[in-house]
């Protein structure tokens, strides 16, 4: 089981971070390699720009406490849990952290790679709605 | 009409496979003609000894401190610098055909050029330049990339799946289920990474390079200076070369290395006077990096397995050299000949048992760091043959490139171009080389330099998971060739240990723009 985070800072407001994460639907606008996604229910399937269909259980989308949980259910993986907390610092202050915990491990390792590219988008796009 | 260049690199191969280096396994008479009309060099050494760290540098021309791409999984950043983009600027047609990997393989996403362009179709596609102008990916405007077998997204597999999809299956899995590297044993010996493939020689990923290189020589006008990548997934793991050339090298004859006592005890007291992460690996309690098999123990490493590893290892190195002749035979055939400088190296070595170990890491010896090179200047330009001694390094091919397609050099490029005698390389101070390696992977992080001059082999490892920042390796080239004896803090070294360190310290403090370092996306 491998365990990995990774965490931005971002010149924008919680609430503005916390609207472009909460909606399921909205990934490939910040997700690196999504094209697209169909969501039913707590089930998200996504689509990414080689062909790959990746499912996915949405386990929490949290609006006090600004944290999305989700599974990715793929029998490639044993186990995985995302989660993404958005913290506010101050006023226009904002940490988003990207956790990833999966195994198998390399697995884990290539998923947090995405993370933190899509961490850099969520900031782009948090910075850019000011 | 320029010079034309033909740069041809293989995967993870020794100096001594090679027979005018010394090799007794494998007959590479193409390459043995190339170096005793060109310049042979005694002492290449990598910028680091894993793939795309190494590669990188090749690309760039930088040490992977200065090029940000510090591990296997880094992706060099697109805009990183490119002597391809110079030679195209140059008016050079430029391909790079077979391995690539200065982006990482595992790509669920699609989000890397290399692992998008056969599926989209396409040769090459628009990217940032390092200068902001838009261009062919990283200069090349032809690319058809392969790597060690069927996986993956790259042009070879595809091809493959598409053509002969019955063989797909002949070819040993380099990764298991858990995507680590495989451990399962395989051949006669069981050794890890091994296996007898039923592919035909002529859908095998060497023989393709080979044929895509020879047909877009073809597609070239006589009068076009070009600069072509060839570049060979092998020998580097899986050993599972077509089965119908296994009978090439038979297994039991195959002399046991040098560096591989036959007794454990004796393999141990080598291994134990090393950083003591040499000894963690080899007894299985821990696998500093994703590059060797993590459920594989070393300890548990046999004569006959390294045997049977070589054995295969030398039939592809074979392979190749029969490839290389190929392609030659086709730069003839289209009139080039007199105008092609062909240069031939690798990326980084393979333990092929040395010390009792397979694969690589961060353990800065011959195995790993001492690399064939070999540079047939085009006969139009009367260099004449030699052999060169002093320490050179991979960094110097960007600058050699250049040199040859008489451009000038950017300021980007940290190796000069490479000496073409020993006297050349005195009066232009090639006295040392410097290898790099740093890799945080799982919650362990490994930190080591090193230094290689004509007298020396001097090693520090830096704080990190399994060092205190105190531990190194020195070893005296002139009484201990093998690097057996670690003479580390002896009173007797203490000045030329020293003046390595500083040599270090300098390395450290040299100028340059560094990349930002890139982030690991993922293990390979």
């Amino acid at each position: 089981m491998a365990s990995l985070r990774h965490e931005v800072r971002i010149a924008a407001a919680a609430d503005v971070v916390w609207d472009i994460i909460k909606d399921p639907t909205e990934i490939p606008e910040w997700f690196p390699g999504v094209e697209s996604c169909t969501v039913d229910g707590s089930t998200r399937v996504l689509k990414t720009k080689n062909g790959m269909e990746i499912p996915e259980k949405i386990l929490a989308v949290d609006p006090i406490l600004r944290r999305f949980a989700y599974r990715i259910t793929a029998p490639l993986y044993t186990f995985h849990l995302g989660t993404i907390d958005v913290i506010a610092l101050g006023e226009n202050d904002t940490l988003c952290v990207y956790s990833t915990t999966a195994e198998p491990d390399a697995l884990a390792l290539i998923i947090a790679g995405a993370t933190a590219e899509a961490l850099a988008e969520i900031k782009h796009h948090a910075e850019g709605s000011k | 009409m320029g010079r034309k260049i033909l740069f041809i690199t293989t995967d993870q191969q020794r100096y001594d496979t090679i027979g005018v280096n010394g090799g007794i396994l494998s007959r590479t008479p193409v390459l043995d003609t190339l170096a005793r009309e060109g310049i042979r060099y005694e002492r290449c050494q990598p910028t680091s000894v894993v793939c795309m760290p190494s590669r990188a540098s090749m690309l760039t021309g930088q040490y992977p401190s200065m090029h940000g791409a510090w591990m296997n999984g880094v992706p060099l950043a697109v805009t990183a610098p490119s002597v391809a983009e110079n030679l195209h600027d140059a008016g050079y047609a430029t391909a790079l055909i077979g391995k690539a990997h200065f982006e990482p393989f595992m790509d669920p996403f699609g989000r890397y050029a290399e692992n998008a362009m056969a599926n989209l179709g396409v040769a090459t596609i628009e990217q940032d330049w390092y200068d902001g102008r838009r261009g062919v990916h990283r200069g090349f405007d032809y690319m058809e990339l392969a790597t060690h077998g069927p996986s993956g997204q790259l042009h070879y597999s595809k091809w493959l799946r598409d053509h002969h999809p019955e063989a797909v299956q002949y070819f040993y899995p380099v990764l298991d289920k858990e995507f680590n590297v495989n451990a399962a044993g395989g051949g006669e010996t069981g050794a890890p990474q091994l296996g007898y493939n039923k592919v035909p020689r002529g859908w095998y990923h060497t023989d393709w390079v080979a044929e895509r290189t020879i047909e877009w020589l073809n597609r070239q006008g006589v009068d076009q200076d070009w600069f072509c990548w060839m570049s060979f997934p092998d020998p580097h793991h899986p050993w599972d070369p077509p089965k119908s050339e296994v009978g090439r090298v038979a297994w039991r004859d195959v002399p046991l290395p040098a560096n591989y006592p036959e007794k454990a005890d004796q393999r141990e007291a080598l291994i134990d006077v090393k950083a003591r992460h040499w000894r963690a690996w080899y007894d299985g309690t821990l696998v500093s990096n994703f590059e060797a098999p993590a459920k594989w123990v070393p300890a548990t490493l046999t004569a006959d397995q390294v045997r049977e590893v070589n054995a295969l290892n030398a039939v592809e190195v074979e392979l190749i050299d029969e490839a290389i002749g190929r392609v030659l035979k086709a730069v003839d055939a289209k009139g080039w000949g007199d105008d092609v400088d062909v240069i031939f190296t690798t990326d980084h070595g393979e333990f092929q048992g040395d010390f009792g170990f397979l694969f690589k890491g961060p353990y800065h010896v011959d195995a790993l760091m001492r690399l064939p090179l070999i540079w047939r200047p085009a006969r139009s330009s009367a260099t004449a043959p030699s052999v060169v001694s002093a320490p050179v390094s991979l960094v110097s091919l960007a600058a050699t490139f250049l040199e040859v397609a008489g451009q000038t050099q950017p300021h980007w490029v940290e190796g000069a171009a490479l000496p073409v005698s020993d006297l050349d390389a005195e009066e232009r101070s090639f006295s040392s080389t410097i290898t790099e390696w740093d890799s945080s992977i799982f919650g362990v992080d490994v930190h080591v330099r090193s230094v290689l001059t004509r007298e020396y082999l001097y090693t520090e490892y830096g704080r990190g998971t399994l060092h205190e920042g105190t531990e190194g390796e020195l070893y005296d080239l002139g009484d201990d060739p093998l690097q057996r004896v670690n003479r580390f803090g002896e009173a007797h070294y203490a000045q030329a240990q020293a003046q390595l360190h500083e040599q270090l310290v300098e390395h450290e403090r040299r100028p340059g723009e560094r990349a930002v370092p890139g982030l690991l996306m993922s293990p390979v």
